[in-house]
């Protein structure tokens, strides 16, 4: 009798150490990871991290500089002063009625938002060796913090343009806000994607080729000379107009300027195919950036 | 108790030589050989010979697998380049393993260098908040621990001054406060005690304790052998990549001290060799003993032999010699010989004993001297030998580095005075 207890203990025992071994791994670290294997629920365990690093970004750019947060707004105005002395008074280019500085600051700020994503994401392995080489968290979360790092500097100079338009508007100049400005979070989301899309893409080509660090900076800049920013879609010779089209970003520069200045033309199938690419180049990004990911810290 | 890590059979290798620099340019040209079936033209003759040798692969660690109980406080010992760290690198989720799988129950938190992402254009305030979160703290658990992390790292006043401000012991005290209050179920710490002075250790190695006590794991690697046997269940040892052995800290770590390392337990001259002679007197050989072998790596506790040969190659000179014993900075310790004597041709040995407990633990050198007429240097060889001596006790109290070139144990007298005042008064 004694005995059996005893030996249903020892049985219970057992069956309690066997629960336990067998209770859920949390992590499982293996060789290899599958290419669609992106634990993107992982992001919202490190939401906090990404907001610090958000803020971090914010805080720390302008920490010993005069005009600290003033350069967000100094920097799209010269260049658009710039763009409205050569492109407008220089060399004549059409705006398609809309004035002129207003036209060339709304393209500015958008493609900036665009460019900022890509140059800034594309050096996250690179840059941030020193950091991921000690530490585990998604990565994903570097280049979604600069993303959104990035927005808010296109929220201020939003502003700056909401300002000017509203200046123009008072003094009779023209500029017209039409119903298309709701389109605008559609159209922040289609250049985020591209922007971070080949941000992360070049991140991780360039854990291997440091070239393309190189490429990335005059790059973007002769892409936006490509992209009908300082000019408007429709000013382009009728042989050529298949180039803007293929360009995915050219219904994107159109839409925002349809919605805060009144001109431009956008059609739904091509904002649709915008957003087919954008998808498309976003899985292609996650793809090679998880695959990356593991083991750039034996080459970079 | 459940297995909370489990590591089977873990290797890593690293590819030699290919180590970044490659460019587009490059990999083009191998791919475009390669297609059309000629041989690499980038492959330099000697790169393909060792190549060949060593299979371009360098493996960091073999096959090395173990467990980890829950609550179990782990140590992992090696000499440099035997794979502790690239072990933390692939426990922590930092690189990949090249085969094997690691099985992971429980929050990880790594430490693999303390002030990780710290910025320096920020607060201490903001960085313990950022490196907080980086570690994998979330705001709240950071909120709510602010004021022991900054009661812990001593630096109050300082809380709002940027960091790149602080002298480098405020900053280490800051990163370290931060990560001491990291509560995962499982800790993996790299040798963060190195930092800090020695009052600041001697709070780190405490905090680590409690740690410890608290039913958490802990892996922990380290060079500093005296934390190891007194904080450790349990210990491995690993040498060359491989897992050389498993157990009982003091085993481990005993074994750990007397495999042979870089260093020489004995070392010969050749009759050739012209430092080590002149036409009247010869030097052999020297060797270290230790417990009656011949090695290196010498325990603290232990008496220590410094033996050395000699041959007289002339008859009636007036010989002696002495050594002088150097520290890792190359000052001298102490110089020390016998008298000197009149000695007919022929070979010699001296030997110089060192009683227990009088060296610190660290590295140290041995210059020999053969002189004649007591004050001629005839023969000289600086750090002719170097050995390593090792603290493997368990301390019970303070665990950091204990300073000094020589650490002998010393008769202490405590007297009570109260009598003389009551004398006095």
């Amino acid at each position: 009798m004694m005995c059996n207890q005893m030996q249903a203990t020892i049985e219970q025992r057992t069956r309690d150490n066997t629960l336990a071994e067998t209770a859920e791994w949390t992590t499982r670290i293996t060789p290899h990871r599958g290419w669609l294997d992106w634990r993107l629920n992982q992001l919202w365990r490190y939401r906090d991290l990404i907001s610090l690093f958000v803020w971090r970004d914010f805080v720390s750019a302008y920490k010993q500089t005069v005009l600290g947060p003033v350069w967000h707004i100094i920097q799209p105005l010269l260049t658009t002063l710039m763009f409205t002395l050569v492109f407008s008074r220089v060399a004549r280019l059409p705006t398609n009625g809309a004035p002129p500085f207003l036209f060339y600051l709304i393209g500015t700020v958008a493609w900036t938002y665009f460019a900022n994503n890509l140059t800034k994401t594309s050096g996250t392995f690179v840059n941030n060796a020193h950091l991921l080489g000690k530490v585990y968290f998604h990565r994903l979360v570097i280049p979604i913090s600069v993303a959104i790092s990035n927005l808010v500097t296109f929220g201020i100079q939003l502003g700056i343009f909401l300002v000017a338009l509203l200046l123009y508007r008072l003094s009779g100049h023209g500029g017209q806000i039409t119903g298309w400005i709701f389109l605008t979070p559609v159209l922040l989301l289609i250049l985020a994607g591209y922007g971070l899309g080949g941000g992360i893409i070049v991140s991780a080509l360039t854990t291997r080729y440091r070239d393309l660090a190189n490429l990335v900076g005059f790059g973007v800049q002769l892409f936006m000379y490509a992209t009908p920013v300082i000019y408007p879609a429709s000013a382009v010779p009728e042989h050529y107009q298949w180039l803007i089209k293929l360009n995915p970003l050219s219904s994107i520069m159109e839409g925002f300027r349809l919605g805060f200045l009144g001109v431009g033309t956008l059609s739904v199938p091509q904002l649709g195919a915008s957003i087919g690419g954008m998808i498309l180049i976003l899985l292609v990004g996650i793809m090679l950036f998880t695959h990356v990911e593991r083991t750039f810290m034996d080459t970079v | 108790m459940s297995t909370v890590i489990s590591v089977e059979n873990v290797s890593k290798s690293y590819r030699l030589g290919m180590i970044g620099g490659a460019t587009l340019k490059e990999d083009f040209s191998r791919w475009w050989a390669a297609t059309r079936g000629k041989s690499d033209p980038l492959a330099k003759v000697d790169v393909a010979e060792r190549a060949r040798k060593i299979g371009e692969e360098f493996w960091a660690l073999r096959e090395v697998s173990f467990e980890v109980k829950s609550g179990e406080v782990l140590g992992v010992v090696g000499r440099n380049g035997a794979g502790k760290s690239t072990l933390l690198k692939i426990l922590s989720q930092v690189t990949a393993p090249t085969s094997g799988e690691i099985k992971i129950r429980g929050r990880i938190a790594s430490l693999l260098e303390v002030g990780t992402g710290f910025h320096p254009e920020l607060s201490g305030r903001d960085n313990i908040l950022l490196n907080g979160a980086i570690l994998g703290m979330t705001r709240a658990e950071i909120r709510r621990k602010f004021d022991e992390i900054v009661a812990f790292s001593e630096i109050e006043e300082f809380i709002d001054t940027p960091v790149k401000r602080y002298s480098s012991g405020m900053y280490v005290r800051l990163a370290f406060a931060v990560a001491a209050h990291l509560e995962p179920e499982i800790l993996i710490i790299d040798e963060v005690l190195a930092v800090g002075d020695t009052q600041f250790q001697r709070k780190c190695v405490g905090k680590m304790g409690e740690v410890s006590q608290e039913g958490r794991t802990v892996l922990f690697v380290s060079h500093n052998l005296t934390v190891v046997a007194s904080l450790c269940d349990r210990a491995i040892f690993l040498e060359g990549g491989r897992k050389l052995m498993e157990g009982a800290p003091e085993h481990v770590i005993a074994t750990y001290v007397n495999s042979g390392s870089e260093l020489l337990g004995e070392v010969t001259w050749d009759v050739s060799d012209g430092r080590a002679r002149s036409d009247r007197l010869r030097l052999l050989g020297t060797r270290i003993l230790c417990r009656d072998q011949i090695t290196a790596d010498v325990q603290i506790d232990g008496s220590i032999t410094i033996q050395y040969d000699f041959e007289v190659l002339k008859d009636g000179l007036s010989v002696t010699s002495s050594i002088h014993l150097l520290d890792k900075h190359n000052a001298c310790v102490f110089v020390s010989g016998p008298p000197s004597q009149t000695l007919p041709a022929g070979r010699y040995q001296h030997s110089c004993i060192f009683p227990p407990n009088l060296l610190n633990d660290g590295m140290y050198s041995i210059s020999i001297f053969l002189l004649i007429d007591t004050t001629v240097h005839d023969v000289v060889i600086h750090n002719a030998i170097s050995f390593m001596v090792h603290e493997t006790e368990e301390r019970e109290e303070f665990l950091g580095q204990v300073i000094g070139c020589v650490r002998p144990k010393l008769e202490w007298i405590e007297k009570g005075l109260n009598g003389a005042a009551k004398f006095r008064g």
